[in-house]
């Protein structure tokens, strides 16, 4: 795939460069109370790519994320310095539950609501006042996220009952039914076996041509396949960020390589 | 070593034994005082019972209809006010209070809890009996509701809090606003546990007599109104136990089983919501 109009590879300290960036985060550092856990991260995620973000468990990556949509807000005593634009629109002025409904997010683990499969998908339309069928866009949702053809005999059926890849791909229906512009991904696929693994990377392909995807990872073969751009992560800040091959192939700092060949981690 | 083996094992068989006795002890109370009130209510429980009036002293036979009813209305009065705010009051505290502010509400609520029951009686006889110069029915629910309502908010805090917080982001990362997620995620998936709580604090209340001594007193009819004196089946149970006539105990124990199996069958009606399971996935 083509990166030639993307934005040349900002180094991590770095202003982001180029126009191109969907979502950029300027000098963003994130307290847990007094803790510190992201330091000045600046980064630009392309439009209608995979951006991947890679690291050791506690670096920051899913902190990351969760700024990226103000979910992070929901923790007490937290407080974010520096800026997250969303098409060059401070998030921190836009209003929450709009920035959400233009950002969706999965999460780790699936967490389907106790309700019908029908109304998992139909929740994010009716909170948002959609007008129109209910049925069609839930179909159309689950479609996009390739469950319609297992589910489309049960839809009024506890999502519980569907298998943990399922209800993983449900809770993605679930993010795509209010048609958001990013899709932000927490460790979607740490608790499925290879095959679900797959399939929702198969799905990620499918939905970059739609919206922008960023894809918080432990898995480096995950980023490797499947993403265009990836970021690493160590104790809370941004150590490199490039495409893809370049963060596999020649990386430009030691802590990369090292991470990437095993040597830690 | 041998003897000091033989020590060790009679020693724990020994402790095994008067725990055991212990707890058959503490078991053995409760079917006692079942068994009693089953035997003699059992006996004295008809249909005139569950049908009629109080007979003036005296006079034998009539029923306590009017206490039946007169306790279900108090009884629906304390609902009316202690689930809603109840409720309210836990999921504040679960899903609003800061830090200190639900500290302090939690405390205060634990504390209300501990409030003997006279005492909840005394401070709706000042504020409710004493103002409008009579007993009445109104009286009795609020001194009811003042101990449904700390129930009520534990119990509801306790299972929202259980409701895991992965359901609570997944609905605000689609947009919904705090009090959406609550009203359509948290709640609903906790509903079974807030609802066994809701049954068992009103079982808890249906037995209060001393709040209701001196707020909906009693009366020997028909109460024409929530601002009416009005019978009770544990006030009933009171004063037929301690009056000097055979009939009026009789009638007690039968007064006694009635409250006993209403209680009994919220109870096993809770643990029934319970039992089907908490409806969020582990």
């Amino acid at each position: 795939m083509s990166t030639a109009n993307l934005p040349s590879a900002g180094s991590a300290a770095g202003k982001p460069v180029g126009q191109h960036g969907k979502l950029k985060a300027v000098h963003l550092s994130f307290y847990y109370g007094t803790y510190q856990a992201l330091h000045d991260i600046s980064l630009e995620v392309p439009a209608n790519r995979i951006t991947a973000l890679i690291g050791p468990s506690g670096c920051g990556k899913s902190t990351f994320l969760r700024t990226l949509n103000r979910i992070s807000e929901t923790i007490r005593n937290t407080r974010v310095e520096g800026e997250v634009l969303l098409d060059d629109e401070n998030v921190m002025k836009v209003d929450v539950t709009a920035l959400r409904r233009r950002v969706g997010m999965v999460f780790q683990k699936s967490n389907p609501f106790p309700k019908s499969i029908f109304e998992n998908v139909a929740y994010g339309l009716k909170v948002n006042g959609h007008r129109g069928s209910l049925a069609d866009a839930v179909e159309h949702s689950l479609k996009r996220a390739a469950l319609w053809d297992e589910v489309k005999d049960k839809l009024h059926k506890s999502a519980y009952a569907l298998s943990g890849g399922q209800q993983q791909r449900l809770c993605i229906a679930r993010a795509l039914a209010v048609d958001p512009e990013v899709l932000l991904l927490d460790e979607p696929c740490s608790a499925l076996d290879p095959i679900a693994t797959a399939k929702i990377e198969d799905l990620l392909f499918v939905l970059k041509e739609q919206c922008t995807i960023v894809i918080v990872t432990h898995n480096m073969q995950q980023a490797a396949r499947v993403a265009d751009r990836t970021g690493f992560f160590l104790l809370g800040k941004l150590i490199e960020y490039n495409t893809t091959e370049i963060i596999f192939k020649t990386p430009a700092r030691q802590e990369t390589e090292d991470y990437i060949t095993g040597r830690f981690g | 070593m041998t003897l000091r083996n033989r020590w060790r094992k009679t020693l724990s068989y020994m402790m095994l034994s008067l725990t055991g006795v212990c707890a058959v002890l503490a078991v053995a109370v409760l079917f006692l005082i079942l068994g009693y009130l089953f035997y003699n209510g059992w006996r004295s429980l008809d249909w005139d019972f569950l049908t009629k009036l109080p007979k003036p002293p005296g006079e034998r036979g009539g029923g306590m209809a009017n206490a039946i009813v007169g306790s279900l209305q108090i009884i629906f009065l304390a609902t009316l006010i202690g689930l809603p705010v109840g409720f309210m009051a836990g999921v504040y505290l679960s899903e609003f209070g800061g830090k200190t502010f639900a500290f302090l509400i939690r405390y205060m609520a634990d504390l209300l809890n501990g409030v003997p029951s006279i005492v909840i009686g005394i401070f709706a006889w000042t504020v409710v009996v004493v103002p409008l110069h009579h007993f009445s029915a109104l009286a009795g629910g609020l001194a009811l509701s003042l101990i449904l309502i700390p129930v009520t908010a534990r119990s509801t805090e306790q299972f929202l809090n259980s409701v895991p917080q992965t359901l609570r982001e997944g609905a605000l990362a689609l947009g919904a606003s705090k009090w959406r997620t609550i009203a359509t995620v948290v709640v609903p998936a906790a509903y079974r546990g807030i609802a066994t709580g809701m049954i068992l604090g009103v079982a808890r209340i249906a037995g209060e007599t001393a709040p209701l001594l001196f707020t909906s007193l009693n009366n020997q009819f028909w109460s024409t109104g929530f601002d009416q004196p009005t019978a009770s089946l544990p006030v009933m149970v009171f004063t037929h136990a301690i009056a000097p006539y055979d009939d009026w105990h009789r009638q007690a124990w039968a007064a006694g089983l009635v409250l006993l199996l209403g209680v009994l069958v919220a109870n096993i009606a809770a643990r029934l919501i319970l039992s089907r399971g908490i409806s969020v996935q582990r």
